[in-house]
């Protein structure tokens, strides 16, 4: 299999493309950070992928996003998964104080994501076929007062993806809404750890097995796709009271 | 947050970070240091005392990728990793193509780093020596900030200092670790069974060839029995047409992954007593008396029986447990172990699975635990009643020109320490020279005298 990864040194991405690695898949990786790039292709060379290869790329210069689509496609010659998982968690304070700040937060976890949704989305559709995977988030599923801004951009990625779904269905292209719950990795090293985090190896190997399935929706692990029925069904008389 | 080794005593307050890379960690060592010291690296926690316990630990969690696997011209197969991967994660990447680890511990949860600083031992220690034989190079972060490349031929007192080392020398980031070929999943295991002591060390100086070796012993047993027990002897299976017909680099085969019973919560103290150990000890030697026949199983299963149940250290009780761990010079080792056998039977003090073992020759690593000899491991829980046995096991072991594991210990005593373990001052002047402030320390470490 052919795969696209982008925002390949997100700790969950990483975890991913090492469970790919093993079965001896090839990668394409897209990221920021040039030599964590490097170092994560020479892991996933020791672990077995077929092939790896790799771009350094800002993902909000969305300008750039043709030449990656373009680049990716050059290297694995078709692309059968597109994985989308960059993202920054914002400092909710910070961005209920500054707007500035919570746009700036906007053009990484929505402008550049929905970019590369229209672009991948077309190439696949053109391809005939393939798998488009984007990362948002269970924080998407509700508004809480605490993390709202990065929740409402997670909300309008899986809106829009649901969109997507429909319009590529009759084209072969499968799209899923990836929804981890809470990750203990280096994104949320500040915040406090509870029962509820999981390791990023254990979100991953959920997200590989839905890709596998074929599910629309993968709550990962699996448990959040119940916690969330819960906390949705929250009235919101109640919920607006609640700090979490 | 409250930090424990692997048997759940002592346990310490301590402040954890986990840098994202070796350069974080580098950067934040050499400059103004945000981390207050003293520190100590900790990876998967599972030394079972305080050797990895210090007010400010740092996780060597996200150093875990793989730098290369070489073949160099005489044939052997060379793996460069970071020092936080996991035993299981390498031998998950290594296994598919065709190569194994050549020496394994009791536990594949222990990180490179762990192995390297404790210089763990396996099932064929008589053959191969211990996990740092087949290290062939480390690079290590000093208390400076300065990372050095040290192996036998380079910096070679500072690597010796760090195999075995415990940490002490400073925060070991990556290692090159020579692999051996593997061609099947499966290990060919006979039991023998043994009525005492001498007979199960005379089984295994007459197996000394087998490639692994390891007895399960009955500690409780007292008399003409005493160290009853049964001797695991283990060979690779060879799948000659598995390894002709594989593609090369590709073997087909997939490193296991068992399903693990979760220990959940803490068992209830008493659920481990004189009574239930004596009993568990006698059904299990009657059980495996009547099951010599060879056979094959997993790596897993042979490697590790004890993973099957995870979190087993909840077992023995919220208070924890430890385990004493304690080899023997050649000459003594029957006089001592059962001494140490009668010593601790007589006080009602039993262990739940006791260990024998036969070391091969030491190595010149200045901390390394194995002599030549036997090692004999027990575990006891916790209880206050506990620690003036232990004294009186020291003193045995000390008799007998023994040591004790460092990567085992909680309470060992300064003297203790240093009248087993005869290279201690060379380790403390390396210690001096590459770390004079004292930057790295653990409990372990202030407790044994060495800063």
């Amino acid at each position: 299999m052919n795969i696209l990864l982008i925002g390949a040194n997100s700790a969950i991405a990483t975890a991913m493309a090492r469970l790919y690695a093993l079965d001896g898949h090839s990668l394409f990786l897209v990221g920021r950070d040039l030599p964590k790039l490097e170092a994560l292709r020479d892991d996933l060379v020791v672990r077995g992928a077929e092939k790896v290869a790799l771009l350094e790329l800002d993902i909000t210069h969305t300008a750039r996003h043709p030449e990656l689509i373009e680049r990716a496609n050059t290297n694995l010659s078709s692309v059968d998964l597109a994985l989308i998982c960059h993202g920054l968690l914002p400092d909710q304070a910070s961005c209920e104080r500054d707007f500035v700040a919570l746009k700036a937060s906007l053009e990484v976890n929505v402008i550049s994501t929905l970019s590369l949704l229209v672009e991948l989305g077309n190439y696949l559709e053109t391809q005939g076929g393939g798998t488009l995977a984007t990362i948002t988030s269970v924080a998407g599923d509700r508004g809480r007062r605490s993390n709202y801004v990065y929740g409402a951009s997670k909300a309008m990625i899986s809106t829009f993806l649901e969109g997507l779904r429909g319009r590529l269905h009759n084209s072969g292209v499968a799209v899923i809404d990836i929804r981890p719950g809470l990750v203990d990795s280096p994104m949320t090293r500040d915040v406090k750890k509870g029962p509820l985090f999981s390791s990023p190896e254990r979100v991953a190997r959920c997200i590989v097995t839905g890709i596998k399935k074929g599910r629309p929706t993968i709550y990962a692990p699996g448990y959040w796709r119940l916690v969330m029925f819960v906390v949705k069904a929250i009235p919101q008389k109640l919920f607006k009271r609640l700090s979490f | 947050m409250a930090f424990s080794g692997w048997g759940r005593y002592p346990t310490l307050e301590s402040r954890l970070f986990e840098p994202v890379s070796a350069s974080e960690i580098e950067a934040s060592l050499g400059s103004s240091e945000p981390w207050g010291t003293p520190v100590i690296a900790r990876g998967a926690g599972r030394s079972y005392g305080d050797s990895a316990l210090a007010e400010t630990l740092i996780s060597t969690r996200y150093l875990d990728n793989f730098f290369s696997l070489t073949t160099s011209a005489s044939g052997h197969t060379v793996l460069r990793c970071a020092s936080g991967m996991s035993l299981e994660n390498v031998l998950e990447t290594i296994i598919p193509q065709g190569l194994f680890l050549p020496v394994l511990p009791g536990t594949k949860a222990v990180t490179i780093g762990g192995a390297i600083a404790a210089d763990v031992h396996g099932k064929n220690h008589h053959i191969d020596g211990s996990f740092c034989d087949h290290v062939e190079s480390i690079r290590i972060l000093l208390a400076t900030g300065e990372v050095i490349d040290c192996h036998r031929g380079s910096n070679a007192e500072l690597f010796h200092a760090t195999c075995g080392g415990m940490g002490l020398t400073g925060i070991i980031l990556d290692a090159a670790i020579k692999l051996t070929p593997l061609s099947s999943l499966d290990i060919a295991q006979r039991s023998l069974v043994a009525g005492n002591l001498q007979e199960c060390m005379d089984l295994m100086d007459e197996h000394n060839d087998a490639k692994y070796s390891v007895a399960w012993i009955d500690c409780l047993a007292r008399g003409a029995t005493q160290g009853r027990s049964v001797l695991y002897l283990g060979e690779h299976v060879d799948e000659q047409d598995a390894r002709e017909k594989s593609k090369p680099g590709r073997t087909g085969l997939r490193a296991i992954q068992r399903s693990e019973l979760n220990i959940p919560f803490d068992a209830p103290s008493l659920l481990l007593n004189k009574y239930t150990m004596a009993g568990f000890n006698s059904a299990y030697y009657a059980l495996q008396k009547n099951r010599s026949a060879p056979k094959r199983i997993t790596y897993d299963a042979f490697f590790f029986p004890l993973e099957r149940l995870r979190n087993w250290n909840r077992l023995y009780g919220a208070k924890g447990f430890l385990q004493y761990q304690l080899a023997l010079p050649q000459e003594s080792a029957h006089a001592g172990i059962s001494a140490i056998l009668s010593c601790a039977s007589q006080a009602g003090k039993g262990s739940f699975l006791s260990v024998l073992k036969k070391f091969g020759k030491a190595n010149s690593n200045l901390l390394s635990f194995p002599i030549e000899g036997y090692t004999l491991a027990l575990d006891f829980k916790y209880e206050a009643s506990l620690f003036p046995l232990l004294e009186q096991l020291d003193t045995l072991v000390l008799d007998h020109g023994g040591r004790l594991y460092l990567a085992k210990d909680a309470r060992m005593s300064k003297e203790c320490f240093r009248q087993s373990y005869g290279q201690w001052e060379r380790f403390a002047e390396l210690r001096q020279k590459f770390d004079p402030q004292g930057h790295f320390s653990s409990l372990q470490s202030r407790r044994l005298g060495l800063g």
